[in-house]
């Protein structure tokens, strides 16, 4: 049972907006995101194995049920709400809509998480890349082949854009 | 990659239905947007846990739940005695609301536990915190109880009595033809044994759902289901009306049959209903692995009699597969395996015996390929087999046996539709393109497997499906239809559908689904059936509105309506494209003369009355897809690891609606049959489960994908929307089986068993090294 006395305030950046929300020692980010809205950020396993509850963490994909809230603490949390939106999608939105990357949809918002994670670090990623990027990423509808064939799509979109941009 | 096929001339000019275009459900899941069941939230609402058996086996002598209800914070426990003779009983789940019999399951155990992780009591409290609290409170005393943990040890007399008529849940039997006579003929007789395994659906998104009693006293549930029409069984559960259940099913996070049971409906209906507060339960991955049946293993022993030229003269099969616990779908998945024993093959002599048994293993129950697939493994095993001891190509005997349009099947069902078997093995072979070189330690192979898969439920279920469909005044196009979407595009098919039909562009049509109050009743998402049959209600009931609109159109223009077509957002006469008017304009018109926009229209399958006892012999589906998988794989012969390099699967699906959907669904497959194939296995000991997550059970990840490919072809011969062919479980059909034969070819001897373990491949070369040895030895004897 929650102790109040032993919980504090945990102060985060999430999508660029502030929270602020009480947590206990045991909570973990996934249950503090999640009770406190961002459902996007799915549950899939509760221990690391599947890759649904993937954030950005300070720019890093990690699980966030297995990372305490406390060791969020002062963050800069990015969900895939945060990567794009229908008015301003991210190219790896785009691509996974276009490419018919997306079935049951379930594990997408982490995959997408990943996925930026890797083209953030990597803008020109190989298949190989590619396949460590997201192994820890369960999907069961796809058969992953044009999740793939979306990064590389959205990937050659930002080396344009940023060619563009430059 | 993708590649379509075209077959025969479409039977119609099609304008969207055919193109890859973008699902409707797919930009919200990619911006996050989307809410599954799970991610709902109430005022005032509870949190549920659920108390289970620690043991598959066992009498309960007490329960006590004082603890627990004395906790701060917990709202409501309920055990059995608090819910007296409450049953639950298999609805067939769909239109009829017909119960199979002998499927009567508590819905909490009372005096006996029958399976590990039996639900027993039922907690709901202000915060799952305090409620996973007081379910460590509840205190059970337990009495000794002997199970049985093997189908064949349960049907010997004097096992434990755990479900069915001496734990027989169903049996079958057909006899066709004169298959001593066939077996005279045969000049060579092969004869094996296969084994499959229990394997798990994997689902990303655990059961999960929300209930509430409102102030009509409806109970509502929205949950994540394949199947809202679980409505009636839950009301007769709880004793209230049939028209007091509303369930709604969000978008389901996956389902692939393991969401085709109740699987939590039954504990928030409950709980809701004994509190009058909204209660939400989501179950962990581990309560996810044992709350629904999972798929049934089977023993699969074939004799097959064949002439030198290949042909079959005479088979004999023989099917064991272990139900668990209850019965559940059972006598439904052995019938598939049953009526599918010779694959897509002409056999006229043809003797098949299958029974299913209860035992205390976890339930099983519907998985994509129900019955058909575990008899693919052993069916195409043994073509490959027979084509080794012929000397043939594994090619030519399957052409030399493939069953044609116009055969009768297994059950003496005439086969109606396309068979394009040997086209799809050729395509699929054809695009494995050029072999990869192996060593003396790294052992290519190649494998095909072609299938018979039905679509569209059991004949005698009488199945049927409804949908309404209306146009706005502003254009816009409402489809109202229960069908549930568990991600293969059910919904955005649909729109699809009415947008062809009524000259929309697919952006101006919404599908209102899931909910079986609100919506006309769909029937269900299984047996790859929404599309077929949902599919051709939509079309139905568009083409009774486009009938309407034209008729008014026909007036107004002063022709006939078949010299009206509506496309690209306008009505226009044909030989005059500038003489028309935009769609809302005459969705306008024809309202303000009060003309009917909308229309309720109802498709029905084709019906049976069922198979003769003694013979086996009826119509049992209404039609079949055919298909193959061809693969190749890298064996390495010294850790015993298989690596499938290259996976392709070639598939007559009649029509494709959406090309980019029906090739998601043969990628997909390609590696949950890969999956089944190599490394996929529930493990018990005694009963209990011992790989209860992703760490110790594993399924594909992103590492192990191969090289995969789609090929479509279009036959447009299916008894679906444009002569479309059901396709969810086809594409799943033959993909284990086609590894499993590439694995033969590289060894050079089979793994009868699945998953083909390095352990299982290192025991296959010591057996044929074995073997090899004796040989000589043998001869000169």
């Amino acid at each position: 049972m929650t102790n109040v006395d032993a919980s504090k305030i945990i102060k985060l950046t999430i999508n660029g907006a502030g929270l602020e929300a009480l947590a206990g020692p045991h909570h973990t980010l996934l249950e503090l995101l999640r009770n406190n809205g961002y459902v996007e950020v799915k549950c899939g396993c509760e221990k690391g194995d599947c890759g649904a509850c993937a954030v950005l963490l300070d720019g890093e994909a990690v699980d966030a049920c297995l990372t305490l809230a406390w060791i969020a603490d002062g963050g800069d949390v990015w969900t895939v709400k945060g990567i794009g939106t229908e008015s301003k999608p991210h190219p790896l939105q785009k691509a996974f809509i276009e490419e018919g990357s997306v079935q049951c949809g379930y594990c997408i918002p982490g995959v997408i998480v990943a996925a930026k994670a890797l083209l953030d670090r990597n803008p020109d990623p190989s298949d190989a890349d590619i396949r460590v990027a997201l192994s820890g990423n369960l999907c069961r509808c796809t058969g992953y082949t044009r999740i793939f064939s979306a990064i590389h799509k959205a990937a050659e979109e930002m080396r344009r854009e940023a060619l563009t941009h430059a | 990659m993708l590649e379509t096929l075209a077959g025969g001339a479409p039977n119609v000019q099609l304008w969207q239905v055919g193109k890859p275009l973008i699902r409707k459900d797919a930009p919200n899941k990619a911006y996050g947007n989307t809410l599954y069941a799970g991610d709902l939230m109430m005022p005032g609402m509870l949190h549920a846990k659920v108390f289970r058996a620690d043991r598959p086996s066992a009498k309960i002598v007490r329960v006590d739940a004082t603890k627990a209800r004395a906790l701060a914070g917990v709202r409501c426990v309920l055990t059995a005695w608090d819910l007296p003779d409450r049953l639950v009983v298999t609805d067939i789940p769909g239109q009829t609301g017909g119960k199979t019999k002998n499927t009567a399951q508590p819905i909490l155990a009372k005096e006996r536990v029958r399976f590990f992780n039996e639900p027993i009591a039922l907690i709901a409290a202000d915060t799952e915190e305090i409620a996973a609290a007081a379910r460590d409170l509840i205190e059970v005393e337990y009495a000794p109880l002997p199970g049985v943990f093997d189908p064949v040890e349960a049907l010997r007399s004097g096992a434990p009595q755990v479900d069915g008529d001496a734990n027989v849940v169903a049996a079958y039997r057909i006899r066709k033809g004169d298959v001593a006579r066939g077996f005279a003929e045969a000049d060579v007789i092969v004869e094996n044994r296969f084994r499959t395994q229990v394997q798990e659906q994997a689902f990303l998104e655990p059961e999960a759902g929300l209930a509430w009693m409102d102030d009509k006293d409806v109970l509502n549930i929205k949950v994540s289901t394949q199947v809202v029409e679980h409505f009636r069984a839950i009301a007769d559960a709880i004793g209230i009306p049939h028209n007091r259940v509303h369930v709604e099913a969000m978008y389901v996070g996956g389902g692939f049959g393991g969401k085709e049971g109740l699987t939590i409906e039954m504990m928030l209906a409950l709980l809701a209903y004994h509190t009058r507060r909204p209660v939400r339960l989501i179950l962990t991955r581990e309560e996810s692995f044992v709350n629904h049946g999972n798929r049934h293993p089977f023993t699969l022993e074939y004799r097959t009699g064949v002439k030198k030229d290949g042909k079959i003269t005479a088979l004999e099969v023989r099917l064991t597969a272990d139900s668990g616990a209850y019965s559940k779908l059972s006598p439904y998945v052995l019938l598939y395996a049953t009526v599918g024993a010779p694959g897509p093959y002409r056999v006229d002599n043809l003797k098949v015996d299958s029974v299913v048994a209860a035992t205390n293993n976890l339930s099983t129950c519907a998985f994509r390929g129900f019955g058909t697939m575990q008899a693919c493994v052993a069916y195409e095993g043994q073509m490959d087999e027979i084509a080794k001891r012929l000397g043939m190509s594994p090619l030519e005997l399957r052409r030399r046996n493939f069953i044609q349009t116009g055969d009768k099947n297994a059950t003496g069902q005439t086969i109606e539709s396309a068979v394009w078997s040997e086209q799809c093995a050729v395509q699929a072979l054809k695009a494995l393109g050029e072999p990869a070189r192996g060593d003396d330690v790294i052992k290519i192979g190649r494998g095909l497997a072609c299938y018979q898969q039905s679509y569209g439920r059991i004949r005698w279920f009488k199945d049927s499906s409804e949908a309404w469909v209306g146009i706005e005044v502003d254009g816009t196009v409402i489809v109202r239809c229960a069908v549930t979407d568990i991600g293969a595009g059910q919904s955005s098919s649909l729109a699809q559908i009415a947008a062809e039909v009524l000259g929309v562009p697919m952006e101006k049509v919404v599908t209102y689904f899931g909910d079986c109050t609100l919506n006309p009743l769909a029937g269900t998402s299984s047996a790859s059936r929404a599309l077929y049959m949902s599919g051709n209600a939509t079309k139905l009931a568009a083409t009774k509105v486009r009938a309407n609109l034209l008729e008014w159109a026909a007036k107004h223009f002063a022709v006939s309506p078949d010299e009206l077509q509506l496309a690209d957002f306008r009505v226009f006469v044909v030989d005059d494209p500038s003489r028309g008017m935009p769609i809302d304009e005459l969705a306008r018109e024809c309202a303000a003369d009060g003309v009917h926009r909308h229309h309720l229209a109802m498709f029905r399958a084709p019906t049976s009355e069922g198979l003769d006892p003694e013979t086996g012999q009826g119509d049992v589906f209404p039609d079949f897809t055919f298909g193959a998988h061809a693969c190749e794989v890298a064996v390495d012969t010294e850790t015993g690891e298989v690596t499938v390099l290259k996976s392709v699967g070639a598939h007559d699906v009649g029509q494709s609606l959406n090309p980019q959907s029906v090739a998601g669904q043969i990628e997909g497959s390609a590696l949950m049959g890969q999956g089944f194939a190599l490394c996929e296995e529930i493990v018990q000991h005694n009963g209990v489960l011992v790989t209860p997550s992703f760490s110790e059970y594993l399924i594909p990840t992103a590492e192990d994908v191969p090289d995969t490919k789609a090929i479509i072809l279009e036959s447009r011969s299916g008894l679906g929307p444009f002569g479309a062919k059901g396709m969810g479980e086809p594409a799943f059909a033959p993909v284990a089986a086609s590894i499993a034969n590439a694995v033969a070819d590289a060894l050079g001897v089979r793994v009868f068993e699945l998953p083909i373990t390095p352990e299982r491949v290192i025991n296959a070369l010591v057996r044929k090294e074995a073997n090899t040895a004796n040989a000589p030895a043998s001869q000169s004897a």
